[in-house]
């Protein structure tokens, strides 16, 4: 288990006329929680469902490590009403796993007790645990979250975001995670990605948040944060620390 | 009390739905209704084109119907609406099929019998193409089955599994294609769709999983084959339309039932 679980390599990415992904060199290792920011349309679902393959690069390349299992949660999905499911049955979909593996699964996400429920029985809290708990079903070497805290309230986030960092340490996996809700994604990242089309900026959360750079960037409590990533998406805060100024102003949405 | 004819049109019936069945449940889940009718229209370009060139008419609907079904699939791919295309290309090949079967003036073609089928006239060749077409779907269904539906869930999901969801879902364009070709003389073009869909429908109303759907979908079938054929048998009523007809009342009832139920 040497060299990284997967790497994108000078990759870029073109749906239609509109360039999406542009030159993205990226590299997540085991046992590390990468976390991917940036704005409305700035790629990061792209990114993600290029790296699962979805979505195939127009230059550049993916590699993934031989026999790399992914355990990938969708920002969002939608089962049919006419498609009649449980949670169980999704949960052995595509192999039939025994019941203690599903009990165990659905404890770690959260929902124990919830196997045969309809799918569509489920809250939008409940559904992301079950897509969670799908995910973690074959011990994935790498875990990929997109926007996985969403339907959450304030401490289900909190709490869902601890529980990233314990599925971490439980099962050593690598885990990719997209957000925009940057405080807490921050707090349990390993490093951190800025995306705008390009990679803006990446590092260590706390070395960055130490660096002068990062406060020109980020400034010091969440809501310029959040304001931050409302920028003018072909404007690149951290080489114009004017529009940055201007833009922190701003009250998030 | 049963004649001959009446056992051949009865496992002609039942051997459409052994594919429509879990066929059907996909038509249903992946929202593909008009597709369905939409290749069986084409069916009639098929009909057209294999009197013109004396060949078997199964081979010339399975032909059009496979390249219909391939290419509004590759079509749609590039984001083409599907609706629209399913539109064009399907009323397109009905009415060059008509076109096409006006020309044949030395034929003589009941082009009713292909519109509403004639399941009476059903003989030993035909029960064996409708039984091979059908388990040969069946096979591919009990095959793909698991990789269909996650793909049918969603395609995101087979992909980061290392499945190739489109492959997957031009597996179960073509068996459509193959269905309404073995289906066409059961209940003709136009009321293959509801083969399809109807029995789907009427088990989704009892079933709390995929595989149980599909099994009742085929219960369903079976028995709207068999009150069908006994009914038009009776009433001296067509048959084909009246297998419909028989899906269409047990629909009713088992979702009344179900609505009865509940409350």
């Amino acid at each position: 288990m040497s060299g990284p679980l997967i790497e994108a390599k000078d990759v870029s990415v073109k749906i239609g006329d509109r360039r999406i992904l542009d030159h993205i060199e990226l590299a997540i290792n085991a046992k590390e929680i990468v976390t991917v920011v940036g704005p409305n349309g700035s790629g990061k679902s792209t990114l993600l469902r290029t790296l699962i393959g979805a979505i195939k690069p127009d230059k550049g390349q993916i590699k993934r490590q031989h026999g790399l299992t992914i355990g990938y949660v969708p920002q969002k999905l939608h089962i049919d009403p006419t498609l009649p499911m449980t949670v169980r049955r999704f949960l052995n979909l595509p192999r039939a796993h025994d019941q203690s593996t599903i009990d165990l699964a659905l404890q770690r996400a959260g929902i124990p007790g919830r196997a045969n429920d309809a799918m569509t029985a489920l809250s939008g809290g409940q559904f992301q645990r079950a897509l969670m708990a799908r995910a973690l079903l074959d011990t994935p070497d790498l875990l990929m979250l997109d926007e996985a805290a969403q339907g959450l309230d304030q401490t289900g986030v909190a709490d869902f975001y601890k529980q990233i960092e314990d599925i971490r340490n439980q099962l050593g996996c690598g885990v990719l995670m997209v957000s925009h809700d940057l405080h807490v994604v921050m707090r349990a990242a390993d490093r951190v990605i800025c995306l705008n089309q390009h990679i803006c900026c990446q590092g260590h959360p706390e070395a960055v948040t130490t660096d002068p750079a990062y406060h020109a960037l980020f400034g010091t409590d969440t809501d310029e944060v959040l304001a931050l990533f409302r920028h003018d998406p072909h404007q690149h805060p951290h080489q114009e620390t004017e529009s940055t100024k201007e833009t922190t102003n701003e009250t998030p949405t | 009390m049963l004649d001959d004819f009446m056992v051949r049109a009865a496992l002609a019936g039942i051997g459409v739905m052994v594919a429509a069945a879990p066929l059907g449940c996909f038509v249903v889940w992946r929202r593909m209704a008009f597709f369905g009718a939409a290749t069986a229209h084409a069916a009639v370009l098929g009909v057209a084109i294999s009197l013109a060139l004396s060949i078997s008419v199964f081979v010339g609907v399975l032909a059009v119907c496979l390249a219909m079904a391939i290419t509004v699939t590759l079509l749609a791919g590039r984001g083409y609406a599907m609706d629209t295309l399913l539109g064009v290309l399907a009323h397109a090949a009905l009415a060059v099929g008509l076109v096409a079967v006006s020309f044949l003036t030395h034929i003589r073609i009941d082009l009713m019998a292909y519109l509403f089928g004639d399941i009476l006239a059903v003989g030993h060749a035909d029960i064996g193409v409708i039984w091979g077409g059908s388990l040969l779907v069946l096979g591919i269904m009990i095959w793909r089955w698991q990789a269909i539906l996650l793909a049918t869930v969603s395609e995101d999901l087979a992909y980061a599994e290392g499945y190739r969801p489109f492959r997957d879902e031009l597996l179960l364009t073509i068996s459509l294609a193959i269905v309404i070709a073995v289906a066409i003389k059961v209940v003709g073009v136009l009321l293959i769709a509801a083969m399809l869909i109807i029995p789907a429908a009427t088990a989704r109303a009892f079933s709390s999983t995929p595989e149980r759907m599909a099994v009742g979908a085929g219960l369903i079938g079976t028995i709207a084959v068999l009150a069908g054929l006994t009914g038009s048998w009776y009433l001296d009523t067509p048959a084909g339309a009246t297998v419909v007809t028989a899906a269409t009342i047990l629909f009713a009832l088992v979702n009344i039932a179900a609505r009865l139920k509940q409350h």
